[in-house]
């Protein structure tokens, strides 16, 4: 039914009967008078108390922004002695277990008294929700591998909203782990997992390998316990478990353990334990590498790094009729200019002369390590498209024993996977050697923004900052020109030529038809004119003091950098600090359309199709020019962020949004995101092009992109933030001994004004066993495509449609999963792959992104934001923005050199006495509990208790005391690992930014709308039943 | 300055009527009282009894084709006499004869009044009038420069009759008891103002004397509005001109008014205007070169529009004094910015491809000087200078494209209609002129460049608002640099020689009407009871507008006389023309000057040899020439001259005195004996020939000749011809191939060029002192003439030998080999034959 591409797949143009209800259900309860005794909090906290199997956590999900915090502590520490009260586990499969009627286990488990509609259907479907919410009893043994074990009455498809409330009680077991991914599809589905054994393994550091069978291919066994980490002692499966695929069956016990669930944080951990600060070498075709939160060091042998290329699977279908199977998307995300650790190589330069780079005749591959050579050197067979091509004269190098030219070693071409060629001018545009980039900033001079404070703020960091600009590696001073403009709704050109005595101020009015009013003098060398410019600086500020002007425009200042670009024969890149939608009557002419009536319609859509015409010859104008268009915006209100971000986003540019901004709130986040991105490594005017070796192609293309044909990736600029990523389709049998190869060429020109290709290889596996394509899944790439491509459709489609396909593509993969690679089992079982286990969690996140969920309390334009941010993500961003880290640090005197361990993003995790930093790589949180020692207070923040800290504080003092030196080199630590400055709110418990807060507790029932983990594991557990009968 | 006044050849009977001599007597009294008139009062014109007359009817009717090439020679020594100051010459000429004679009475109205008429005497009905060939017509010279005539602080009474208006003046009739004066116009009578209270016969208002037929009054009303200079100026040019175009301008920011306001715009392929008052940094509004604007659209990206608000409240906007501008300051707080903006000053930094032109977009930046200063100084005094190195290349008014390729048009393109941009080009800066006139500002051109420039296509920028065009090679040249520097010279009160938004009325009495006006103007459409329906040049109009006037620009002005034959005016009427001019004074002062002038009514029947003696032939010479230079912007170059040709004959056989078919019978009077020589010149000029010149010189030639006064514009006509031998002083000698000979220099000035031939032997004579003719000529003349030092043989010498009478060619071989003069090789006819032609169809039965 549902696919694994968005686009021009019908069935998400209609809506599906079937899914209906559930999406709105989850996002709006009320709406269903059925279950709107779930919905309000007042009906569904009584219950909690009443029905003895009301989970606390769904019970804490449906809560108010501010519950109580005597019934909520409380609760919190229930979870906590869950883990405590499974049955000891059984080790032996008993096909007996689901033999038992469901019947008896109802009345034990979940209490009529609970169900509010105790209808006989309902008790069916009760029943069978809680079979599917994997299992009740203690004891389950495998499941009966006949379908037909299943009761009658589970037949009739459950309504798709009917559970919820039903499905609480059910919806917390413990879930058997078997991470051992090499034991997998041998592993027989272990239906009790759940019983933990009465003293839990102890250490989070993990576990011995397990007695049972090791993993044929010699793993160790991935521990994969799933316990609170909050309880302390890390519960343990035990080790008879073979390992094997996650399952999960219920316990049946009373207390539901959130815990129990595959845990995120968890599966870091574990990887962090046992692949951290290791050599990940890339000798290996299809090799998984380490989840992109671990911290290993990666040599190059032959496979581009995962850092520039992660797969969202290792190991191919080999037939198109599997991959469709499967709905596994095959997709690559490619960083080209991913930054690398220092103790990492970085790139070598290769040059092959006049000639240029040696290319495959046929298919243009460049060469690299997947070209054979044969007839002792003379001639080369392409890996791609097998053609044999002669090795020219100049490039003879003989053949040692065992096939490998001699020179091996000395070529990165044919060692390595990822390396750089130096273009000769065939490569360049018009066959002339590019000019060195230009920077050019343009700043909005209008009323709000000199009011803000903003022009002077940034007149003063450019003065500085100029100094940092990007340069060649070794280059002793950056050859990137410099050029400054000023607009409101007529634009101001500088001419900051270095024989000038004062900067020349040139003013176009004729914001109509725009142009570039000097040649020589707009563009200069910093060092250079640097006097001029500082004059220029220091004067612009004052020059416009007194400005009343406050209307913009927008395009035509764009249109005027491309001018720039065009005339200095140059790429570069555009800096806009600009303030409010151009309503100026020209073109690019934006009007406020953000309708809040729109949201949840089919028109919601409209709200995120950037305008059309001006602006899209504007991308077409900056692409073809190499112009890239960054954009910091600070608005006070709407600015259409759809549509003035689509031109950044075609350009490969970033768009940074301040709203309200205030100096002293957002000024050192402003800027510290503006030398961020003047000084990242960036290459310009590029053309991006993916090979693939024969059977299959790259289909489709997400990113900060433009695409004139379907298989040139045009990208005015590319930087070290921007990753495409690229979805694969079958064209024909792949052969699973020559797995496939991929080869992403990257044409682009240095910030030295080179031209380059930089050249990343990476082979995967094929395998014809669907088995082992589960076994190399990599979920942050899953999500990071699947993100992108719902991003993508979104536009498109209704937001529910796309939500739906979502939910309908993940149930699709894990039932096809389980019927083809699990051992069987009872169908009431939800078995994750090992590699996908976390995969739901990250889904719920996604279907509950600010883009995907429409509500009136989130600004469109921050929507629109998100959804333009997640679209150049890389896998790294995506992964910690869909799911934050949540880094307890009221023991903060203990924290190490390391972080914290952070703990899962649910609202259960935090405690009243506790301080916590969550980030998601945009934003920084920090939670203060109410109870809070006021020591730790008074050490952090300089007042003596939590009801002394005002609520608008917005800034950690900088204290003299251990605690906030610590914290405050937590915060530096954190914020160096993410590419844009992250901005710290400090939210105290029951303020008034707790909501947002709790926006980014994604386990936990979205505020806005959207599932909690729990919830969302049974829905989707629902839909694999139905796919499965 | 006074027109030639050749030796006593010229010494005429005056028969004339009691009338005419008193008028003629009155009107030299205050200059020079040779005869005592009589004291005028309240304008009743007293009868006096004429003078004795002198001079032999013979004399008048002497034949002179013989004399011709002399007398045009001793008439060019007069006037230079004159020209260089010596003076009485004129009179003492005379002074063994009666004064009166029609050369004085026509040089001492010249003096007084700037006016000269083609006839004195005029023609009673329009029939007659026609038959004269020549029309009634004057040539008028709103500011000529009068010492002797300071301005009078009041403003000038007008006649009250609502379509009349004209101003007092000593033709008026004046009752001084009951305080009345008559308008000798409209013969209304008008009650004196109250001001006027203490008028009688002893106590006359100065418009009332004699004296001050030309009077001028300073209009003390509305705000003064300073001068304005706007510099346009063209940056596509090579360095060395461009750094001594930087240099005129910085030079000229001291000779301007300190409270003059000045401007700046600079264009190339963009258009830069320049704001001024800003300090720490260079600030200026960029425009496109090939987009065209509004005024309106202009002024809004200037950043100039008004508050909208001051309309709402009902004030009536012309209350407000003119917005300040940020682009137009005064020269004294601005001049240290400006000169270091000057000097700051880059050539046009984008490249310009092999074979191209530099972009240039001069139609865009005249367009917004015009609509800056529309929108800020409308109806305010106000020179655009444009200072160009070459054709428009791109936008509205561009001439050329930017392929070297493909040459600027050529009199030969525009004959095949091959000239692309002409009639566009044209069309444009004919609506620019236009929009510039009516708001009273001139262009001036300064063309530099040793192409064409596109003068052809923008000429009538100048042309309709009174503005310079001065054309040369190079801004690097003393011809522009001293040029430019006498625009800015000053006059005997150390005034500048330049007036602004002149407007010039013509009120005509009821026999008369006017047809039109040639000069630097344009018709402001006041239709009235004096204007005639018959146009001659720009017509329908009693009234132009000349934005910019300097003290020698001369309007021809035409009219036509409408009295019917079967009416006949009464003997001893007179008529009178009246102008006024409003001007701006360049010292920012408004003022009014009024001219009135009457020449006596004349029956051509009975008087026929008044009328002809009457005759000015410089004057009619050149109104002719000015119509002849007009129809041919219009018409093709043959028609024209077969239509100067036919007036010329008709002339002649109006006047002549010949026997039928015979024409060596034929005789000419002394008062046209010189006017079918100058005809002969005018033919051969670059204002009716466009051969061998390009169509900017043309265009260049012919602006200069329908502006400058009538000395001026007979030195265009027919150049003057000095000899230095070695044998004595120098000496003017004939325009004529026979003056070239090996030992003499030659000094040629055709006022558009100084022409220095030295002759075959003549290189030891080099030091005889002609440089000091040269240099004189050179001091004074603007725009400054071209210097040309050339000898026999030199390439340059064809100045010379296109300019003298070719009465030795290739083509009559037997004058070779004698001392007599210089062959030149053209086909063109000589005098001679020219001569022999005109009698002989002036003498024809045929015509």
């Amino acid at each position: 039914m549902s696919q694994q591409g968005y686009v021009a797949t019908p069935p998400y143009s209609q809506a599906q009967a079937g899914m209906g209800g559930y999406p709105s259900g989850f996002g709006a309860p009320p709406s269903q008078p059925l279950y709107g005794h779930y919905g309000p909090p007042p009906q569904s906290y009584p219950s909690g108390q009443l029905g003895a199997l009301k989970s606390p956590a769904s019970s804490a999900s449906a809560l108010p922004p501010s519950p109580s915090p005597a019934q909520f502590s409380p609760n919190g520490l229930q979870n906590g002695a869950h883990s405590q009260r499974f049955p000891p586990p059984i080790s032996t499969p008993s096909v007996s277990q689901y033999g038992q009627p469901p019947p008896a286990m109802f009345p034990t488990s979940a209490s009529p008294a609970q169900a509010p509609h105790p209808t006989q259907q309902l008790t069916n479907q009760l029943s069978g929700m809680q079979i599917s919410g994997y299992g009740h009893t203690p004891l389950q043994g495998p499941q009966s591998p006949s379908s037909s074990a299943v009761p009658p009455a589970f037949h009739p498809p459950p309504p798709a909203m009917g559970h919820p409330p039903l499905m609480s009680p059910g919806a917390s077991s413990p879930m058997g782990a078997g991470p051992n991914m090499g034991a997998m599809t041998t592993a027989p589905p272990m239906g009790a997992p759940g019983p933990f054994p009465g003293q839990p393994h102890l250490g989070g550091g993990g576990f011995p390998q397990p007695p049972g069978p090791a993993g044929p291919q010699g793993f160790p066994t991935q521990q994969g316990a799933y316990g609170g980490q909050m309880a302390g002692p890390q519960p343990g499966f035990p080790g008879t478990f073979p390992g094997g695929a996650s399952q999960m069956a219920g316990p049946p016990q009373k207390k539901l353990d959130p815990d129990s669930i595959p845990s995120t944080t968890q599966v870091i951990e574990d990887d962090q334990t046992k692949r951290g600060g290791q050599v990940y070498t890339t000798n290996l075709r299809g090799q998984v590498p380490p989840l992109v939160t671990t911290d290993f060091v990666v040599q190059d042998q032959g496979n581009a790094s995962p850092r520039y290329m992660r797969c969202t699977t290792y190991s191919f279908p080999c037939t198109a009729d599997q991959a469709k199977q499967c709905q596994v998307p095959l997709a690559t995300i490619i960083k080209p200019f991913a930054t690398i650790p220092k103790n990492e190589t970085p790139l070598y330069l290769v040059n092959h002369g006049e000639t240029g780079p040696i290319r495959c005749n046929r298919c243009k591959a460049y060469m690299c390590p997947f070209m054979q050579f044969i007839e002792g050197g003379r001639r080369y067979q392409c890996g791609f498209c097998s053609c044999v091509n002669e090795v020219p004269a100049f490039y003879f190098q003989h053949l040692d024993h065992i096939g490998r030219r001699v020179d091996f070693y000395e070529r990165p071409e044919l060692s390595l996977g990822s390396y750089e060629f130096t273009a000769t001018v065939e490569y360049c545009k018009n066959k002339k050697p590019p000019n060195p980039p230009a920077f050019i900033f343009m700043i909005d001079v209008s009323y709000t923004n000199i009011k803000s404070g903003l022009v002077k703020l940034v007149c003063e960091e450019l003065k500085t900052l100029l100094n940092q600009l990007p340069r060649e590696e070794g280059a002793e001073s950056s050859s990137v020109k410099v050029g400054f403009v000023t607009y409101n709704k007529i634009l101001h050109f500088y001419n900051v030529k270095s024989a000038l005595a004062q900067p020349q101020m040139m003013v176009v009015s004729d914001v109509v038809e725009m142009f570039v009013p000097l040649l020589d003098g707009l563009l200069v060398n910093f060092q250079e004119s640097q006097s001029v410019i500082n004059n220029l600086l220091d004067q612009i500020p004052d020059m416009f003091a007194d400005t009343n002007e406050s209307e913009t425009v927008l395009a035509p200042v764009i249109q005027a950098g491309v001018e720039a670009l065009k005339a200095a024969e140059c790429s570069g890149k555009l800096f806009i600090f600009h303030s409010s939608m151009p309503t100026v009557e020209a073109p690019g002419k934006l009007k406020n359309r953000d309708d809040k009536k729109l949201l949840n319609t089919d028109k919601e859509k409209t709200l995120f199709q950037p305008q059309k015409g001006v602006y899209e010859q504007l991308v077409q104008d900056c692409v073809s020019s190499g112009c890239c268009v960054d954009l910091f915006l600070f608005p006070s209100q709407y600015v259409d962020v759809a549509t003035m971000g689509s031109v950044s986003l075609h350009t490969g540019g970033s768009v940074y949004k301040y709203s309200n901004f205030q100096v002293p709130v957002d000024g050192d986040n402003f800027l510290r995101d503006l030398r961020g991105d003047v000084e990242k490594p960036i290459g310009f005017d590029s053309i991006m092009r993916v090979r693939t070796s024969t059977g299959f192609r790259a289909t489709d293309f997400f990113g900060a992109i433009h695409m004139n044909n379907t298989t040139d990736v045009e990208m005015a600029a590319v930087d070290s933030d921007k990753a495409v990523t690229v979805e694969f389709k079958h064209d024909d049998v792949l052969a699973e001994d020559t797995g496939a190869l991929i080869q992403c060429a990257l044409l682009y020109t240095t910030v030295g004004g080179q031209r380059r290709l930089r050249i990343h290889n990476l082979g995967v596996n094929c395998s014809s066993q669907l088995a082992d394509l589960y076994k190399s899944c990599e979920t942050d790439a899953l999500i990071n495509f699947l993100a992108k491509s719902a991003y993508r459709a979104m536009v498109n489609q209704p937001l529910k449609t796309v939500r739906d396909i979502l939910v309908k593509q993940t149930a699709h993969m894990l039932a096809c999963y389980r019927k083809n690679c699990a051992n069987p089992s009872a169908v009431s079982q939800l078995i994750l792959p090992d590699a996908m286990k976390v995969f739901p969690v990250y889904m719920n996140s996604l279907l509950k992104s600010p883009a995907l969920v429409g509500s009136v309390e989130l600004s469109t334009d921050d929507r629109a934001l998100h959804r333009l941010m997640v679209t150049t993500m890389g896998v790294e961003d995506t992964q910690v923005l869909f799911y934050p880290r949540l880094i307890p640090l009221h023991n903060i005197e203990a924290v190490g050199e390391g972080l914290p361990v952070a703990v899962r993003c649910s609202e259960e995790r935090l405690s009243e006495g506790g301080l916590f930093l969550l980030e998601n790589g945009r934003l920084l949180l920090l939670w203060l509990g109410e109870a809070c020692p006021p020591e730790l207070i008074q050490s952090l923040f300089n007042v003596p208790s939590f009801a002394h800290i005002g609520s608008e504080v917005s800034s950690l003092p900088e204290l003299d005391s251990p605690q906030s030196k610590k914290l405050q080199s937590i915060i530096k630590r954190v914020r160096e690992q993410r590419s844009h400055s992250m901005k710290l709110l400090i939210v105290k418990q029951k303020d008034r930014l707790e909501t947002l807060f709790r926006q980014h507790l994604v386990e936990d029932k979205g505020l806005h709308g959207g599932a909690s983990y729990m919830d969302f594991l049974c829905n989707v557990h629902r839909e694999i039943r139905q796919l499965l009968t | 300055m006074s027109g030639p006044l050749p030796k006593g050849t010229y010494k005429l009977p005056l028969q004339v009527d009691e009338d005419f001599y008193f008028i003629l007597l009155s009107y030299r009294v205050c200059v020079q009282p040779v005869v005592e008139a009589p004291s005028l009062t309240r304008g009743l014109l007293t009868c006096i009894p004429p003078a004795s007359c002198t001079g032999s009817p013979e004399s008048a009717l002497r034949p002179c084709i013989e004399v011709s090439g002399v007398s045009a020679a001793t008439a060019r020594e007069g006037r230079e006499r004159d020209c260089s100051g010596t003076g009485t010459s004129a009179l003492s000429l005379f002074s063994e004869a009666v004064m009166a004679t029609y050369q004085e009475f026509i040089q001492q109205n010249e003096d007084r009044d700037g006016v000269r008429f083609s006839w004195n005497l005029w023609p009673s009905s329009r029939l007659e009038a026609t038959r004269l060939v020549v029309p009634v017509s004057c040539l008028f010279t709103p500011l000529k420069e009068r010492p002797d005539l300071p301005p009078v602080q009041y403003e000038p009474v007008q006649c009250s009759r609502a379509n009349c208006k004209a101003v007092l003046n000593p033709l008026c009739q004046v009752d001084f008891r009951a305080k009345i004066w008559a308008c000798n116009f409209c013969f209304q009578r008008n009650p004196f103002p109250p001001s006027y209270a203490g008028i009688s016969d002893v106590n006359q208002p100065a418009e009332l004397m004699p004296q001050f037929s030309t009077i001028e009054y300073i209009v003390q009303r509305g705000p003064q509005a300073p001068l304005i200079f706007l510099y346009v100026v063209d940056t596509c040019l090579e360095e060395e001109d461009l750094q001594a175009l930087r240099e005129s301008l910085q030079m000229s920011l001291s000779l301007l008014p300190p409270d003059a306001l000045v401007g700046l715009i600079t264009f190339g392929r963009m258009v830069q205007v320049h704001e001024l008052s800003c300090e720490g940094i260079a600030k200026s509004y960029v425009f496109r070169g090939t987009k065209e604007f509004t005024a309106k659209q202009i002024q809004e990206m200037l950043g100039l529009m008004r508050p909208v608000n001051q309309a709402v409240q009902g004030r009536p906007p012309a209350t407000e004094a003119p917005i300040s501008c940020r682009f137009l300051q005064p020269v004294h707080k601005v001049d240290m910015n400006l000169t270091d903006l000057l000097g700051e000053l880059q050539r046009d930094p984008w490249p310009v491809p092999q074979g191209k032109r530099p972009l240039r977009s001069t139609g865009i930046a005249l367009s917004i000087a015009v609509g800056l200063l529309e929108g800020t100084y409308p109806n305010t005094g106000a020179r655009v200078m444009l200072f160009t190195g070459g054709p428009p290349t791109q936008g509205p008014g561009m001439v050329v494209g930017d392929e070297l390729k493909i040459p600027i048009r050529s009199w030969h393109d525009i004959s095949k209609d091959n000239a692309r941009h002409l009639k566009k080009a044209t069309k444009y800066y004919e609506a620019l002129a236009n929009r510039s006139a009516v708001n009273g500002h001139c262009i001036d051109i300064y063309a530099c460049a040793l192409d064409q420039t596109g003068l052809l296509e923008m000429k009538c920028c100048s042309n309709l608002t009174g503005g310079h065009i001065v054309m040369g090679d190079s801004f690097n040249t003393s011809l522009f640099k001293q040029t430019f520097q006498r625009v800015f010279s000053k006059d005997y009160n150390g005034e500048f020689r330049m007036a602004f938004g002149g407007t010039m009325e013509v009120k005509t009495s009821r026999e008369l009407k006017v047809s039109g006006a040639i000069g630097p103007c344009v018709s402001l459409n006041a239709k009235g009871p004096c204007v005639s329906e018959s146009e001659m040049g720009i017509g329908g109009t009693s009234q132009w507008k000349v934005c910019g006037l300097s003290p020698s620009t001369t309007l021809a002005m035409y009219f036509e006389v409408v009295n019917q034959h079967n009416a006949p005016i009464p003997q001893g009427g007179r008529g009178a023309i009246q102008f006024i001019t409003h001007y701006q004074h360049s010292n920012t002062q408004r003022r009014i000057r009024v001219t009135t002038v009457a020449r006596n009514w004349a029956d051509a029947q009975s008087q026929i040899q008044h009328i002809e003696t009457s005759f000015d032939q410089e004057a009619s010479a050149v109104l002719m020439a000015r119509l002849g230079v007009f129809r041919a912007e219009s018409e093709e170059g043959p028609d024209v001259l077969r239509w100067l040709d036919r007036q010329l004959i008709r002339l002649c056989q109006k006047f002549g005195q010949f026997n039928k078919d015979d024409p060596s019978s034929f005789r000419l009077s002394e008062s046209l004996s010189l006017y079918p020589q100058f005809m002969f010149h005018l033919r051969r000029s670059p204002f009716l020939q466009v051969f061998n010149n390009s169509p900017d010189e043309s265009s260049y030639y012919r602006h200069h000749f329908v502006r400058q006064d009538l000395t001026q514009s007979l030195i265009m006509i027919q150049p003057i011809l000095y000899s230095y031998s070695f044998y004595g002083p120098p000496e003017p000698v004939l325009l004529d191939s026979s003056s070239i000979l090996p030992d003499r220099i030659l000094l040629m000035d055709t006022f558009f060029q100084l022409v220095i031939f030295h002759g075959e032997t003549i290189a030891q004579w080099r030091k005889a002192g002609y440089q000091d003719m040269a240099e004189e000529i050179l001091q004074t003349r603007h725009p400054m003439p071209r210097y040309i030092d050339t000898e026999h043989g030199g390439s340059q010498a064809r100045f010379l030998l296109s300019k003298v009478n070719p009465s030795q060619t290739h083509n009559n071989l037997y004058s070779w080999g004698q001392e007599t003069g210089a062959p030149i090789l053209t086909d063109d006819v000589s005098l001679q034959v020219f001569m022999d032609h005109l009698k002989k169809l002036a003498v024809s039965s045929a015509t």
